[in-house]
Order: C-alpha cells, then structure tokens, then sequence
C-alpha cells in the first residue's frame, strides 16, 4: 500500500469555475430582526477537541479498520497530547507510512486491525514503535455528494 | 532588583521538521526547503548540514550533492509552517505568564521566580516535541543573550538532551571558552572580523571586554551584549508586541515579465493579499505604494526601478479599494519595455478597526457593509480560495514556481495527511 499525499479535492480544485468577483457594489439586505437575540451557536470543535495546538486532522484510507467504524475516506480526529493506552485506536508510524489501527500493548505490541481479513502487525520486541497520535473521533459522512 | 530568568524555545530546523511531521519516510533523510520562487535553500536537516550545504546556498550550485545523496526538496510551504508554528506558541503561552513569539520558530518565556527551570525546560521541550511534533531545544539564562547562547548549546551539544541552563556563572565559563564570538546574538559578520582584528574569537574573552572601551569603539548595542553576556539583563521582554506598522506584500517573479497585463495582475494579487492581512491585523490603512523594477544583476537590460504612493480618502481594509489603488499607482509607473523582475504592494499609516473618524458624506453603513463583504471573502477563501477581484490574475501557477510544495496538509480539507487502514 502507497501513500499519496494529496487528497481528490485536490484535484477537483482545478475543475472547480472560477468565477471573478467585480467591483461593483451590492446592496445590503434588510437587518434580521432576531440578530439581538442569538444565543452562542453549537460548535463540533468544542465536543471534538480538546486540545487545539495538539490536534490534527487525517484522511483514512483502505479498509482494515471496517470493524471499529472507520471506512475508506473518513477523516479522524488526532490527538497527540493523549499517551497512547491499550486498547486505543491509534496512528503510528509503520514502514515508513502512517498507519491506523488498534494498539495492544500485552502481552505483546502489536498493531491490530479491525477487520477479519487482515493481519496484526506484530513489532518485535526491543524495536521502537512510533505512535503519531490517539484518535479520538471519526467523522464519516453518511450522504455521498 | 529581582533576578530574572528568561528561556528561548527555539525548533529545531524549522521548516524540515514540518516536511516530516506527516512523513515518517523522510525521518532519516536528508531535507531542504527552497526559498519562494525556489532559488534558494533556506533551511536544511541535520543531514545537509552535516554535508556542508550552507544556508541561503542558489539551488543550482549543490545541483550533483543533491542528486549524489538523495537530498528530498520542498518549496516553502507557508500556510503550513505558520499552522505548526501557531500551535508551538499556543503550546508555550501554557507554561509561561509571558511569552515573546521573536519569530515564526522561537520564542522567549519569562521564568523569573520558578523553582527548578532546568526541569522546567525539560518537560517545555517534552510537551511541545510530544504534543505538535517539532523538536525543539530550550536555552536557559539570567539574559536572553545568555538565554540564546544557552539554546545554541543545546542545539549543538546532543549530550545536554536539548535543553541547557547558563545560570550558574562557572558553567558559563566553560562553554564561553570554547565558543566563537559569531554565535553571540547581535554579533554579525562585520563585527565578528573587527572583534578577531583585536584578538578577540571566543566569546570568553568578548565577555571579558571593558564595557567602557566597547561603547567607546563600537557601540551601546554592543555593550549591553557584553552586559547581557556578564549576566546583567539589559534587554527586557517586549510585553505585548505592537501592531504591525507596515504591511509588505512583494515577490521576486519565477521568470522576467514584461507583459503589462500580468504584472498589473500580480500587484492587485498582492493588494489583495496585503488587505487580507491587514484585516487580520484588525487595522485600516490611508496610504498605499506601488513598485515594480528590473533586476539590477540584469547585464542585458537598463535598470528600472519605481514606485508611486497614494491616499485613500478614508482609512480602509476594502480589497476593492486597495485593488483599484495599485491598478491607478501602477498606470503612473509602468514603462513599456523593461524586464521585470520584481513588484510589490506595501500599506501604511494603520488605524484599529472601529476608531474610524468618518468624512462628510460617507456613512458609518458603508464601512459595516463593506466588512461583512469582506468577512465572507476571507472566510470563503481560508477554505476554498476561490474568490478574486477582476484585476487579480487567474492562475497562480506562472508565478511562483512552488512545484515542489508539500500539500496545505492543515488548512484544507482535500489535502489532509492520508493515514492506511
């Protein structure tokens, strides 16, 4: 499996119509009348990360992890301030790439996957493994576009 | 008075280390990142340093070093190195009452009165290494030029862990034995070859200067460098630090133009971009200049160089405005003919947003109405960036070569870092 870097917005970006703005001046609309009364709005942010400068947002690709609910496309939310425990699902670094899977730390360290038809990657003992991050979301849209 | 103790948290290889956060293939490999129409190296990993590649080096001078060692390039990526850079200063703003950002990478903590800042430094460096994941290294002293030279031993001497503490004055002795003067903050090039014509090359014996005779024979900078270097700090931390009082949007073009239309196209890109900033900075500017010229190394070709400067009748931050202020500049200074190497955009005279005092017949409405256009403007294109103004041009791409750019891995969604399953 390969890493590509870029994701497919990327490429879509320059299909995309690029439609100038002119200079010309566009009346305002009639002020809403509730605009008074808006109490703060509900943020995802605020439900979804904690600590701001120690979390990354990453695209999921493949389907190793069908079975903890990450599927192909979806993007996890990455904390790398939390330490690493069993049982987390996390990003670590494995043959030169990012990989996700479930980490097991006894009795032996291994990196699991979440779909039967995949092997554990087993790290052998006195080697370092590298964790990224924890991931502590998934955000999978259930409406194609 | 109290005795202070500053840090400076400095990353280590800057722009290198961002190139490999989402990269571990490129852990061990050697890295540099170009400059921004991809000339020049302007940072390098430990790797390419070690082979003797100097900072700031033409691409095309290390041509077959890069080709023999496999050296990965990148051009800068900005937009990303200014996300990781945010975090790290987000990250030290909890260890410190004051935090002085100093740069995109490095920034001073007031540690004045905490107990152990040896330990201290050591868990500041843990937390931001584990937590953005750059690496850094903390210097630590009574000043921050000792502060600074603290960090250029931690940054050279791997035994110390990457954080190094000059409070104790015999410590100090021994590193300043061993140091050239060069690597003292403020000592320059000139001032490094005027000091060796005294005999002066460690910073020992630069610290051991008479301070009378160094304000005498070189200046009051100097002085308080040699104060600073004695323990006695002369430099404050700057508490908040003050607005930006001029914004400078200017780049040296991928090839020479001299097509009207494109260079009027790249300085309206840059009056945009410039407004974008200063709505940023929450300010209003009245004066705006524009200049364009020809390279001054061009053998070929006379040299031409000129700028205009106007007012805007009311302090603005209005893309619109701005844009149609560099197309009027630029018809005054635009001479048909000429190669053109470079062109830029720089706005002065700011005042905050919300202190505007407004003339005769314009209305506090027309501001409001123009900042909620703007406002969704900027939204739109920190997502997209898809928006411009009939001047601007349409396509980056023959502007700045950036062909090796790594993907704007945290600021939009079609880029984000691919993790396998």
């Amino acid at each position: 499996m390969k890493a590509t870097l870029l994701g497919r917005a990327d490429q879509l970006d320059t299909e995309q119509l690029h439609i100038p703005l002119f200079l010309d001046r566009v009346p305002a609309g009639f002020p809403s009348p509730a605009s008074d009364y808006c109490e703060k709005t509900l943020d995802l942010n605020e439900l979804c990360i904690t600590r701001p400068a120690a979390t990354y947002f990453v695209r999921a690709q493949g389907e190793s992890m069908i079975d903890a609910g990450i599927f192909d496309g979806n993007i996890l939310v990455v904390d790398r301030s939390l330490e690493a425990r069993h049982g987390d699902i996390v990003i670590a670094e494995y043959g030169g790439e990012l990989t996700v899977k479930k980490l097991e730390l006894k009795p032996t360290v291994r990196l699991m996957p979440m779909n039967k038809n995949y092997l554990p990657l087993v790290i052998p003992a006195g080697e370092d493994l590298e964790i990224f991050g924890v991931v502590t979301t998934v955000i999978h849209s259930l409406r194609k576009p | 008075m109290r005795n202070k103790t500053f840090a400076l948290v400095d990353c280590n290889n800057f722009y290198c280390s961002c190139e490999r956060l989402f990269r571990p293939d490129l852990k061990k490999v050697p890295v540099v990142v170009l400059s921004n129409n991809d000339g020049c190296i302007i940072a390098r990993s430990q790797e390419v340093k070690a082979l003797g590649i100097k900072m700031g080096t033409p691409l095309f001078k290390v041509r077959d070093l890069i080709r023999q060692h496999n050296i990965r390039i990148f051009s800068s990526n900005y937009t990303f190195y200014d996300n990781i850079s945010n975090r790290v200063m987000q990250t030290l703003e909890a260890f410190a009452p004051d935090v002085e950002i100093y740069s995109i990478d490095e920034a001073f903590l007031d540690l004045s009165g905490f107990a152990d800042p040896l330990s201290y430094g050591r868990v500041i460096k843990a937390t931001v290494d584990k937590e953005v994941g750059v690496p850094v290294c903390v210097g630590i002293g009574p000043t921050k030029t000792l502060a600074k030279l603290a960090n250029y031993a931690a940054k050279k001497y791997k035994q110390t862990g990457g954080v190094v503490n000059l409070s104790d004055s015999a410590r100090r002795q021994r590193l300043f034995e061993i140091t050239p003067v060069a690597e003292v903050w403020g000592i320059g090039r000139r001032h490094t070859e005027s000091l060796a014509r005294i005999g002066i090359t460690t910073v020992g014996q630069l610290a051991g200067l008479d301070t009378r005779f160094v304000r005498q024979k070189y200046s009051v900078v100097m002085e308080r460098t040699v104060r600073e270097l004695n323990g006695e700090s002369c430099i404050e931390q700057e508490e908040i630090s003050p607005p930006k009082k001029q914004i400078v949007c200017s780049r040296s073009f991928g090839e020479k133009v001299n097509d009207q239309i494109r260079v009027r196209q790249a300085l309206c890109e840059f009056a945009a971009r410039a407004a974008e900033k200063l709505r940023k900075e929450k300010q209003r500017c009245k004066v705006m200049t524009v200049f364009i010229r020809t390279s001054p190394f061009d053998k070929n070709a006379p040299y031409y160089s000129n700028a205009a400067t106007g007012s805007f009748y009311q302090d603005t931050s209005d893309t619109r405005q701005l844009v149609d202020m560099a197309t009027t500049l630029f018809k005054r200074i635009w001479r048909q003919g000429h190669p053109y190497a470079k062109a830029g955009v720089m706005l002065g005279d700011f005042s905050p947003e919300g202190q505007e005092q407004y003339p005769l017949f314009e209305s506090p409405a027309d501001t409001e109405t123009s900042d909620r256009l703007m406002w969704t403007i900027d939204r739109i294109n920190q997502h997209t960036g898809k928006i411009w103004f009939g001047g601007q041009r349409p396509k980056k791409d023959w502007f700045m070569k950036q062909e090796l750019r790594s993907p704007a891995y945290t600021s939009r969604w079609g880029s984000l870092p691919v993790v396998q399953l």
